[in-house]
């Protein structure tokens, strides 16, 4: 059939969108896209180490969960940087991009220190109640700022909560300096480290199970905030549109603001969290990164309290892993976010194949091309 | 077959599961004004996209003058000559008229402007068109838009030139003078297919039309041959009666009085100047105007969604206050400086159907029930914090069973159901919150014939009832025919009050845009 | 006084090439409407690949060539930031993933590379206490010759190595390429409208892939200027690249996408980072508090460019959106 060549010259592939996918495919995908980056970073680890990539991924594993001590010291990541992902959630359901929530943390950091310092005297329960509160509060006008800015002349945000970041941060900078102990050292050292004035108490012995019963809690209360209060409508109605929300009625601004205020405020929870439920100290690098990380955590749960603990957690694993990794080889410990950074590169692209499957071309006669495309083409996922 | 342009041999384009274009088969003779007729959805643009580029068939096989080619991108089919005007421009708006119009050639070639803006004089001396090579794309009006993509082809050297919906934005004055241009393009040697579902245009233009229905090629008839009628009958397969409905409703009542309504839009410039008008409850006041002459502003201020300048008044006069009321008149409620939810609260019974479906009057990414939502979610729920989704979901399940809106599930986003199914959704929800004024705009734009006559009778039905109905349209024809009374936007301005019964299509033509050349005159003293 | 000044202009400079590098680049890469937040990593993973490169050279040879290790440097880094701009561009383009996400990533990706490399090159090499790159640095801040006679204008003018003029001389190529070439004007138009540009049959995905490897290319020499001059051939963990490379992404905006202004912009951002050294009186923890400067004078101006509404002021207007042409 010489009519034919006309499809020689056809795209060798293309892309359609797919339309309904079942939970375990999409699933089976999500997996399948994560153990091929997980091989990657076995290759590049034996690359670099010459280890052998299984016994490095036990390391992997024993420096995750090797001890009770591990298993809690990643858990402990893990809501941290779920806790950020939580008070992120509201604000990119709106498509408001917060890329603060590193100074929100920090601030909410200051706050909590402050207290410990300066009211050490207060009963235990009255200082964590007060810490948990003023943090809270630090947290929500540092994410007030741009988002005033924002509904008022539509100031972009990205930027606005980026500089954010790095005026917290000197501010951090010029508590510390100003709190240092011992003098000189230009760290604030750990504070009231005899009577843990302000410190996470135990609970049923275990140092950090406080930050689990928060996080949880928190990450409770935001799914069902999203999913069915008028809040959560009014949130999901702006992020789509604003003239949608306009006519309906809906305050653009008012909703931007209170949006903002509650993502700051978990932020500046998870502040709280890190000062008083782990380090119970404060540096410019008490939020880490994991501000940034957060929103990776946040975008790729599709706001869902759940998926935001899970992946957290497989962060976390890695995270901890990879330090162990760095420690055992005598590597430096930011093979992680190395290691990260490509686990997240791989989930970023398992999105694409969940929302689109791949069109080859065909080199069959005309009729054949018809029943199957018919069938809606090969899929290849 | 000597003389054939353009000739499709069982193409054939799917998207998904729909099929755009199903195994057609049609021939365009060199140096001929073909139209391309159909109904919206009937594939006349993907069609036309296969032959610029945008698409590639799936199946089927393109022949230009006779000999068959690939088209892969537009490049390609610039190559082979064929230019086509979009309906929704290709024009970047920051850059001039002479940026435009080189983007894309000869990438190697040194930028030199002034060389451009001769080329472009030559190409516009010889069709009678007028461009400014150094006018930014912003600072210019739909029809110079239109003028600049045509001369974007002609400049390509495109001998197969395709519009797509040419007539959409212009008046039929600057329609007539588009005509006469193409008609000049004819005469040397050029090969134009215009897309359409005007049929008039159709018959004054064009030497032979061709038919699709539902992505079938149908057949191509001489225009010599053709009458409305049976133009209607290829392209909707079978007898339609043409005739929109405009039912006589007696004892009219005030419901909407506007007056000294100015606005001025968020660029700072004045789009409505002094608006006055009454509305009655039971008529059909249609509103005429090229799109972008206020129709927006004038809805959204109405709507509390548009900031007006001190000094408007849009009293609303309640049915079942006006009953009550002893000496027949009420006191009216002003509107201005309500939001529309104080609008809602306050009892006011106005119903609005943007012209941005999806961008304004609903949600896309969420399902029937969700959108239904939207009005009233804050009020409908008897909690404080949490929303009910119960009644929403009851009304979404009426609203598709009613008006047959086709969705796999009322839970499906809405951003996936066809043009018609969404107006339906709008639609439908507006009119079940019983309205007293009911404001559309555009209520038909990209619908089939079948979904516009729904949309009329619902429309109707509810005028019927005494509802008072403002109708934001594009077509003349349709407006002459539905409406009671038909109010003529120009630039901002209401340029007359016309009774539908009496109006003539060149009178509200001129309307639409005698005076701004009255006032040009006027600035220019 | 006059010394002071002439310091402080002096700190300006070397401070203002960092970011202008990365905003001349970022400005590419934004023109063709991807907004890529990977700034950061991409001068990290510049920084990095010049500085392993080179420090391999040296350590092999007995006379390393002073030619060869600046050209070493310059390649190495852009080849490793344009496969850094590579992966951005590849999942935001033909995986469709989300630009502020994947830039994000990128952020985290490069500056563990980066450090992680950095801190154990040592380790690996097992040679050296510091990396020290000495003479490919020295090559690096080689200044004019004629800089010393000249006096202050030699100082405030001429006593800069060869990448400070590289970097103003990339501003100007990318402003007349921009604004006077065809396939300047053909990526803007891929930037303001893809759908046009598609259908006057320009490459939108080629053009999209090479702007931002070009764009990530030319970011990653930020890279190289801050550990070949800026800090003299040594490597630092202390995240000022990361600093650095997010205030040019602020300067883009400064600049409103327009690279000439980066020229006198980046200096600008240099004089307000460096003010607080010349400020008498400031305690340390008060110099924390003067060092905001440089982001409020940002914030500053992104809340002025959103009042002034001027249409050609105005960012890409694709910018950020994705562009599929099947889609529907």
């Amino acid at each position: 059939m010489e009519a034919n060549l006309n499809h020689v010259h056809e795209p060798w592939v293309r892309i359609a969108k797919r339309d309904n996918m079942s939970f375990l495919t999409k699933l089976g995908i999500r997996i399948a896209v994560l153990a091929v980056g997980i091989v990657i970073c076995a290759i590049i680890i034996y690359i670099i180490t010459g280890l052998n990539p299984f016994v490095v991924y036990l390391t992997v594993v024993k420096g995750a969960f090797g001890t009770v001590r591990r298993i809690w010291a990643t858990v402990r990541e893990m809501m941290m940087l779920a806790c950020i992902a939580i008070g992120l959630a509201p604000a990119f359901k709106m498509k408001f991009w917060n890329i603060g929530a590193e100074g929100q943390v920090l601030i909410g950091g200051i706050v909590s220190a402050g207290c410990m310092i300066y009211l050490p005297f207060l009963p235990a329960p009255i200082l964590l109640l007060l810490m948990f509160v003023l943090s809270a509060a630090a947290g929500a006008l540092w994410g007030l700022v741009p988002a005033v800015f924002k509904a008022k002349w539509n100031t972009n945000e990205t930027l606005f909560t980026l500089m954010m970041n790095y005026i917290a941060i000197q501010l951090t900078a010029f508590f510390v300096s100003k709190w240092e102990n011992p003098k000189g050292s230009n760290t604030v050292g750990i504070i009231n480290p005899n009577t843990r004035a302000g410190w996470f108490p135990e609970i049923a012995g275990q140092q950090f199970m406080l930050n689990v019963i928060i996080v949880l809690v928190l990450a409770l209360l935001m799914n069902i905030y999203l999913k069915y209060t008028k809040h959560g409508y009014e949130i999901a109605v702006v992020g789509e549109s604003w003239n949608t929300a306009r006519y309906a009625g809906i305050n653009v601004g008012k909703i931007l603001v209170r949006t903002m205020l509650l993502s700051g405020a978990v932020c500046g929870i998870a502040g709280f969290l890190a000062v008083s439920g782990a380090s119970h100290t404060i540096s410019t690098s008490t939020a880490g990164g994991r501000g940034f990380t957060a929103i990776i955590v946040a975008w790729l749960a599709k706001f869902d309290s759940l998926t935001m603990l899970f992946i957290s957690l497989m962060l976390a694993f890695f995270d901890s892993g990879a330090n162990e990794i760095a420690s055992k080889c005598g590597l430096n410990d930011y093979a992680s976010d190395m290691i990260i950074g490509i686990i997240l590169f791989f989930i970023l692209a398992g999105d694409f194949f969940v929302n689109y499957r791949l069109i080859f071309r065909k080199k069959l006669s005309m009729g054949t091309v018809d029943k199957n495309v018919g069938a809606s083409g090969k899929e290849v996922a | 077959m000597a003389d054939a342009a353009i000739e499709f041999k069982n193409v054939t384009k799917r998207f998904g599961s729909v099929v755009a274009n199903d195994h057609v088969s049609m021939t365009v003779n060199k140096g001929e004004i073909l139209s391309l007729l159909g109904e919206n959805g009937s594939g006349k643009t993907s069609l036309m996209n296969m032959l610029s580029g945008i698409y590639f068939p799936d199946e089927g096989e393109i022949f230009i003058n006779g000999k068959p080619v690939t088209i892969r991108d537009p490049k390609d089919a610039y190559a082979l000559k064929i230019g086509m005007v979009h309906q929704h421009f290709k024009l970047v708006d920051v850059f001039t008229a002479a940026e435009n119009l080189i983007v894309g050639i000869d990438p190697g070639k040194k930028l030199n402007r002034k060389e451009i803006a001769d080329e472009i004089k030559e190409i516009c001396d010889k069709y009678g068109f007028v461009v400014e090579p150094g006018k930014k794309v912003y600072d210019m009006s739909v029809s110079e838009k239109q003028t600049l993509e045509i001369v974007k082809m002609l400049y390509r050297g495109a001998d197969i030139l395709i519009l797509d919906e040419p007539t959409a934005v212009l008046t039929p004055q600057e329609s007539e003078h588009l005509f006469s241009v193409i008609k000049n393009m004819k005469k040397d040697g050029k090969t134009v297919i215009i897309i359409t579902h005007k049929l008039h245009e159709v018959l004054s233009v064009s030497d032979r039309v061709a038919i699709l229905r539902k992505g079938r090629y149908i057949e191509t008839i001489k225009t010599s041959e053709a009458d409305e009628e049976k133009l209607t009958e290829l392209m909707v397969g079978r007898h339609m009666e043409l005739n929109i409905e405009r039912p006589e409703v007696k004892n009219k009542e005030l419901r909407l009085s506007v007056k000294n309504l100015n606005c001025v839009n968020s660029e700072g410039q004045q789009v409505l100047f002094d608006i006055n008008f009454d509305l009655y409850g039971g008529e059909i006041l249609g509103i005429a105007g090229i799109s972008g002459n206020g129709q927006k502003e004038l809805l959204e201020a109405i709507a509390g969604l548009q900031k007006t300048l001190a000094g408007a008044s849009v009293i609303y006069y309640d049915p079942e206050a006006d009953k009550k009321d002893e000496d027949g008149k009420s006191a009216g409620m002003e509107m201005i400086g309500l939001s529309p939810r104080m609008i809602r609260e306050k009892g006011i019974h106005l119903s609005f159907v943007p012209e941005d479906r999806l961008g304004m009057g609903l949600v896309g990414s969420m399902g029937m029930t969700e959108n239904m939502m939207i009005r009233d979610y804050s009020t409908a729920s008897k909690s404080l914090l949490f929303t009910d989704k119960k009644k929403p979901r009851e009304l979404a399940e009426e609203i598709k069973e009613s008006l047959g809106v086709v969705t796999p599930d009322i839970s499906t986003p809405v951003s996936r159901l066809s043009g018609g199914n969404v107006q339906k959704v709008l639609v439908g929800r507006e009119i079940a919150a019983a309205p007293a004024v009911l404001m559309t705009a555009y209520a038909v734009r990209g619908l089939d014939i079948n979904t516009s006559y729904t949309i009329y009778d619902l429309l109707n039905e509810q005028k019927k009832k005494g509802v008072a109905i403002i109708y934001v349209g594009e077509d003349l024809d349709v407006i002459l025919a539905l409406c009671d009374r038909i109010l003529v936007l120009c630039d901002g301005h209401v340029n007359g009050i016309l009774k539908g019964t009496e109006a003539r299509k060149e009178e509200v033509g001129l309307l639409m845009t005698a005076l701004k050349d009255k006032r040009r005159e006027e600035t220019a003293e | 006084m006059m010394q002071n000044f002439v310091t402080l202009i002096r700190a300006a400079v070397f401070f203002g090439t960092v970011i202008m590098f990365g905003c001349v680049g970022e400005t590419v890469t934004e023109k063709a409407g991807n907004l890529n937040l990977g700034v950061p990593g991409i001068m990290y993973l510049g920084g990095i690949a010049s500085l392993s490169s080179v420090f391999i050279y040296e350590g092999s040879t007995e006379n390393p060539n002073k030619a060869v290790c600046v050209l070493l440097a310059l390649v190495s880094a852009f080849v490793a930031s344009s496969l850094g701009g590579l992966i951005y561009a590849f999942l935001t383009i033909t995986l469709r993933a989300n630009q502020n996400v994947t830039g994000l990533t990128l952020t985290i990706f490069g500056s563990g590379v980066a450090n992680f490399f950095g801190g154990s090159l040592n380790t690996l090499a097992g040679r050296f206490e510091q990396i020290a790159v000495p003479v490919t640095s020295a090559a690096f801040r080689t200044t004019l010759p004629f800089s010393d006679s000249l006096g202050i204008v030699g100082e405030l003018f001429f006593s800069y190595g060869f990448m400070v003029y590289l970097a103003i001389v990339f501003a100007v190529m990318t402003h007349l390429f921009m604004n006077h070439t065809r396939r300047g004007l053909n990526l803007r138009t891929v930037g303001e409208n893809p759908a046009a540009a598609d259908a006057a049959g320009i490459n939108v995905n080629l053009n999209k892939y090479l702007a931002i490897c070009l764009g990530a290319g030319i970011c990653g020499f930020g890279g190289v200027y801050y550990v070949m001059d800026y800090i003299k051939g040594t490597w630092a963990n202390d995240g000022s690249i990361e600093t650095l490379g997010w205030l040019a992404v602020a300067l883009v905006i400064f600049t409103t996408w327009k690279s000439k202004h980066a020229i006198w912009g980046a200096y600008l951002f240099g004089i307000l980072y460096w003010l607080y050294l010349y400020i008498p009186g400031l305690t340390r923890s008060s110099q924390e508090i003067f060092k905001m400067l440089p982001y409020v004078v940002t914030v500053v101006v992104l809340i002025v460019t959103s009042l002034r509404n001027s249409r050609d002021k105005q960012p890409p207007a694709a910018l950020g959106l994705p562009y599929f042409r099947e889609e529907r």
